[in-house]
Order: C-alpha cells, then sequence, then structure tokens
C-alpha cells in the first residue's frame, strides 16, 4: 500500500517536472492568458455597466471572475492539452498493451501524472495573470487564508473532475482510434459549460439551471464562486458534494468504460 | 477554391530549381504561389480521403466559432446596448472580423507549427526543397476544415446586415469588399510576423495565439469598451484596428473613439500593404538567423 502511494506520488512529481521544463512555452501561455483576461475584463466591465449586479456578481467581482478563469484554464485543462494526447495515441497504436502490463492501475497513473501537471501549471501559469490583473483591475479578492484555502479545495476538485471527463475522452479512442473528433467536442462543451466564455450564473433561465448541474461547473465556476465569498458555510459544503459527486460518479464510469474497453483489446502483429 | 484546380502544369513548363542566381521578385511570387497550391491541394486530398472525419472537423470548426457568438448572445440577453452598440452593430463587427480573420487563417493557419519544424529539425526537409520556404510552411497541413469560421463570420455579417439600418453609398459597398481582403492581408502578415519569432523562441507559438485569435476576439466588440490606450495600441503600433474597426464604423455612421478623420477609413489597403512588407522582412530575417539543430 505504501509503495503504491510512493509509485503515484513519484508519478505525480514527474509529471509536474515535465511540465516545469518547458519554460519559454510557459511564459508564452501566460502572455496568452493575459492578453484574453485584458480583453474578457473590458467587455465584462461593459456588460455589468449596463446591468449592474448582473448574476449577483458586482463589477469588481466579475473582473475577477475573469482572471480566476484565465488563472484555472490550463489548470483544469479546458481545452485539453494534458494527458489525453498522449494516452490517445498509445491506444491508437497499440503501445497501451503493455501499459495494461505494467504492475500500476491505468487510472491512477494517469491521475497522478495529470496531478502533477495541474499542480505545475496553478503556479507556473495561474498566478502570473492573477497578478497582472490586480494591478490593473480592481480585484475583489478575498483577505483571509481561510478563503483561499476553500478556493483551493475547490480546485483539486475542479482537476479530478476534469481529469475524470478527459479520461472518457481518451478512452474513447478504443472504439474511435482517432480521437480527434471526440477531443474537439469535449472541449467545445468546456470552454463553453465551464463558465469560461461567460459565468454561468449569467446564462439566462433554464440554460443557466441546464448549466449549473452539468459536470463543467465543477471547473472554473465552483472554484471561482468559492474564491469570490459567494459560498460560505453551507453553501461551500454543497459546492464541495456537487464537485465531489461527478468526480467520483466520472471516476468510476471511466473504471467500467476502462474494463469494457480493454476486453476489447486486440494487440495486432507479433 | 477554385484556383486551386485551375491552371494545370502545362508539359514544357520548367520546373527545375533556380538556384545559383537571385531570380527576379515576380518569378519567385508565381513559384511560392504555385507551389502554395500544390502542396494545399496534396493536403486536401489526403484529408478527402476521410471523409466522415472531415465533416467531423468541419462541423467543430464551424460550432466553434459558433459558441463564440453565442456568448455575444447571452450577453444581449441580458442587455440592450455594450459600450453603446446594438446587438446588429456588434455582430457587424463580429462577422467582419470573423471572416476576415478566417481567411488568413485558412491561408496561413499553419504557420504556428513553425516553432515544432525548427525543434525536431524538420524544417530542413523545406531548405532544401525547390520552392519557397514560406509558401512551403504556409501549405503544411492545408486544412480546408476552416472554411468553417468563414461561413460562420460571413452568416453573422449576412444577419447583421439584414437588422442594421445602413445608409448605402457607393463608397460604403466598395468598402466592404475593400475591408475584407486588406483585413485578411493584415492578420495574415500576423501570422507570418508570428511565425518568424519563433525562429527566435521555437517554444513561443502560444504567443502568436494572443494577436492573431486574441487580435479577432478584440475586433468582435466595439472599441467604445476597450480603454483609450489599448485602441491607441492596436491603431498605431499594431493596426488591427484597419481590419474593421476604422472602416466598419464609417460605414455603420459611427464615430471612432479616438477622434481620427473618417478618411481614415480607406487606408486599410495601405496599412495591409504595409504590413506585409514589414512581415516579410521579418520573415527573412527569421529565416537567415536559422541555425539547424543539426544531429
Amino acid at each position: 500500500m505504501v509503495r503504491a502511494w510512493r509509485l503515484y506520488a513519484a508519478v505525480a512529481a514527474g509529471g509536474f517536472r515535465r511540465y516545469a521544463t518547458y519554460r519559454v512555452a510557459t511564459a508564452a501561455g501566460v502572455f496568452t492568458n493575459t492578453v484574453f483576461g485584458l480583453i474578457l475584463a473590458y467587455t465584462y466591465i461593459a456588460l455589468w455597466d449596463e446591468r449592474p449586479g448582473l448574476g449577483g456578481y458586482d463589477q469588481a467581482q466579475a473582473v475577477t471572475y475573469v482572471w480566476v478563469g484565465q488563472g484555472l484554464l490550463s489548470v483544469v485543462a479546458v481545452m485539453g492539452g494534458g494527458f489525453e494526447d498522449e494516452l490517445i495515441e498509445r491506444i491508437r497504436t497499440g503501445d497501451i498493451a503493455i501499459d495494461l502490463y505494467r504492475p500500476a492501475d491505468l487510472q491512477a497513473w494517469w491521475l497522478a501524472a495529470d496531478a502533477g501537471r495541474a499542480a505545475f501549471q496553478l503556479l507556473g501559469r495561474g498566478v502570473v495573470p492573477m497578478v497582472f490583473g490586480g494591478l490593473v483591475f480592481q480585484l475583489a479578492l478575498p483577505g483571509d487564508a481561510g478563503t483561499w484555502l476553500a478556493f483551493l479545495v475547490a480546485v483539486v476538485l475542479g482537476v479530478l473532475v476534469s481529469f475524470a471527463i478527459r479520461y472518457l475522452v481518451a478512452l474513447a479512442a478504443f472504439w474511435f482510434m482517432d480521437g480527434a473528433g471526440v477531443q474537439q467536442l469535449a472541449v467545445l462543451a468546456g470552454l463553453f459549460f465551464s463558465g469560461m466564455t461567460l459565468p454561468l450564473n449569467v446564462f439566462p433561465g433554464a440554460l443557466g439551471e441546464l448549466a449549473r448541474v452539468l459536470p463543467w461547473s465543477a471547473l472554473v465556476q465552483a472554484p471561482a464562486d468559492v474564491l469570490l465569498g459567494e459560498r460560505t458555510g453551507l453553501a461551500l459544503l454543497r459546492t464541495y458534494a456537487f464537485q465531489a459527486a461527478w468526480a467520483v460518479g466520472l471516476l468510476a464510469v471511466g473504471r467500467l468504460v476502462q474494463s469494457a474497453a480493454t476486453r476489447r483489446v486486440v494487440v495486432q502483429g507479433g | 477554391m477554385a484556383d486551386l484546380r485551375e491552371k494545370p502544369r502545362e508539359p514544357g513548363e520548367p520546373r527545375e530549381p533556380r538556384a545559383g542566381f537571385e531570380p527576379v521578385a515576380g518569378s519567385r511570387l508565381v513559384d511560392g504561389l504555385r507551389a502554395y497550391r500544390l502542396i494545399a491541394w496534396m493536403w486536401i486530398r489526403s484529408t478527402m480521403a476521410y471523409r466522415a472525419s472531415f465533416a467531423m472537423t468541419l462541423f467543430g470548426n464551424f460550432a466553434g466559432t459558433v459558441l463564440d457568438f453565442v456568448a455575444i448572445l447571452l450577453m444581449f440577453s441580458r442587455v440592450d446596448q455594450l459600450g453603446g452598440y446594438s446587438l446588429g452593430e456588434v455582430a457587424f463587427l463580429y462577422g467582419l472580423s470573423s471572416a476576415a480573420f478566417g481567411l488568413a487563417d485558412l491561408t496561413l493557419g499553419s504557420m504556428d507549427r513553425l516553432g515544432q519544424r525548427v525543434r525536431d529539425g524538420t524544417l530542413d526537409t523545406l531548405l532544401v526543397r525547390p520552392a519557397p520556404v514560406l509558401a512551403q510552411v504556409a501549405a503544411d497541413r492545408f486544412a480546408l476544415r476552416r472554411l468553417g469560421r468563414i461561413t460562420q463570420g460571413l452568416l453573422v455579417l449576412g444577419y447583421a446586415l439584414v437588422v442594421v439600418d445602413i445608409e448605402w453609398t457607393p463608397a460604403k459597398v466598395l468598402l466592404m469588399p475593400v475591408m475584407m481582403v486588406s483585413g485578411a492581408a493584415i492578420f495574415a502578415s500576423v501570422f507570418v510576423a508570428g511565425g518568424a519569432f519563433q525562429f527566435v523562441a521555437q517554444d513561443a507559438s502560444q504567443v502568436q495565439n494572443s494577436f492573431t485569435y486574441g487580435g479577432t476576439t478584440l475586433l468582435q466588440y466595439p472599441p467604445t469598451v476597450f480603454a483609450k490606450d489599448l485602441v491607441r495600441g492596436v491603431t498605431f503600433v499594431l493596426p488591427l484596428a484597419f481590419v474593421n474597426w476604422l472602416p466598419a464604423l464609417y460605414v455603420l455612421g459611427l464615430p471612432y473613439p479616438l477622434d481620427l478623420p473618417r478618411w481614415t477609413a480607406f487606408v486599410s489597403p495601405l496599412v495591409a500593404v504595409v504590413c506585409c512588407g514589414l512581415s516579410g522582412l521579418a520573415w527573412r530575417a527569421g529565416l537567415r538567423s536559422y541555425r539547424s539543430t543539426g544531429s
């Protein structure tokens, strides 16, 4: 048991170091997040000028939401780009057969690697856009450590949900061979329903209600609401429960699909 | 796309490389365009081998840009105006920005793969081929699915033309196609300059995205939304404002926030030519500074 934990910790550390290697790419990503944050922040200011208090946010909260979103974009891999490209490639080429022989659990292995990636991107790509946003705009950031800690927990749960979704997307390659189509659909759904394009509490009527119960809302909307102080006490616990329920549910579905998929594996050639 | 098929190579037409002497500028351009056409056509044929996958990615490209506009529609479900602009007026800006960017993305969208080629050394292959490198890099993985974005932009533009009341004059009618073509050329120059930058920083292809995708996103919204300094920046430094803001506001009869004279709406072609010239120089400098990874 202890040995297993040490293995996954090592895999996670490897994931962290792997992403930390590409410093120029990280800087370029930070630059891009900052540019998009700037554009979005101005449009949100115009929107909240027109309708103060829209979606229950004041203007400072709305602008803060933009920068939280840009900071989390790569952490919860809304646009993909995590482990799934590699896993899909291994499924397509048949290398997955070797992975299945290894004395490690397939899902846990990739989860550990993705956790390492997320940890690096939180530090490497999350902090700078937030700081820049704080320098240029009036942000509504909490002053107490408790809220920040609560936010971190929500981010961790968000990463779990994000991993569970992307694991399912990658496993689809067992059936489709080419994962590009499914991946593209997943990115579209992620961008729209995570609250990246527009906060979900601004979505009108039934669409808003639907968007708020879908798993993607656990990626950006939920952590952002926690940081903005919109979720405290019982509401905070409800948010955690919502995220955890999707994480557990989707991870379980991932295991089911995995066992169905591995029964299908036919390794070509000899 | 018709030009891809026209003019098959004459049997007697020379195809040997003209290495060894500096070719005249005109023939180099013709060479480049021909190489581009051939490579692009090759990629189209290869994509069409998997028609279902092509249909899916074409739809994905279309749907992805539709969602962008859905976000704007959702905003307007809560407000009647954004920065003093109606939905139709924003749609007008959006459609023009998207269509112009879509054209540039279709022709040069693969430029962000250059860094990858520099890193793994496959750029060397392109250097020894008897065709301009820019044409080869630009046509690499030519993706017809990018028509999805252009289509979506034109649909939104069509919607805007129906709902917005424009007092058409001959000058305004003329400005529409001029704006589209010069806008595409301005974005194209950004793509090429971004490619040149990747000779210096191979891993920084994302920086290019902030100016290309970021640029088109910026131009989809009214200039009144943004801080004056940002508007100045994209007017005088990186002249994206000439893609659609200045000419489109002339057509709509709305004022530009920077107090520029009205005739500036017509200088987009000139700006496009200057931008293309500058990015061409940057490309040459980048290519000259290239040192192979060896191995």
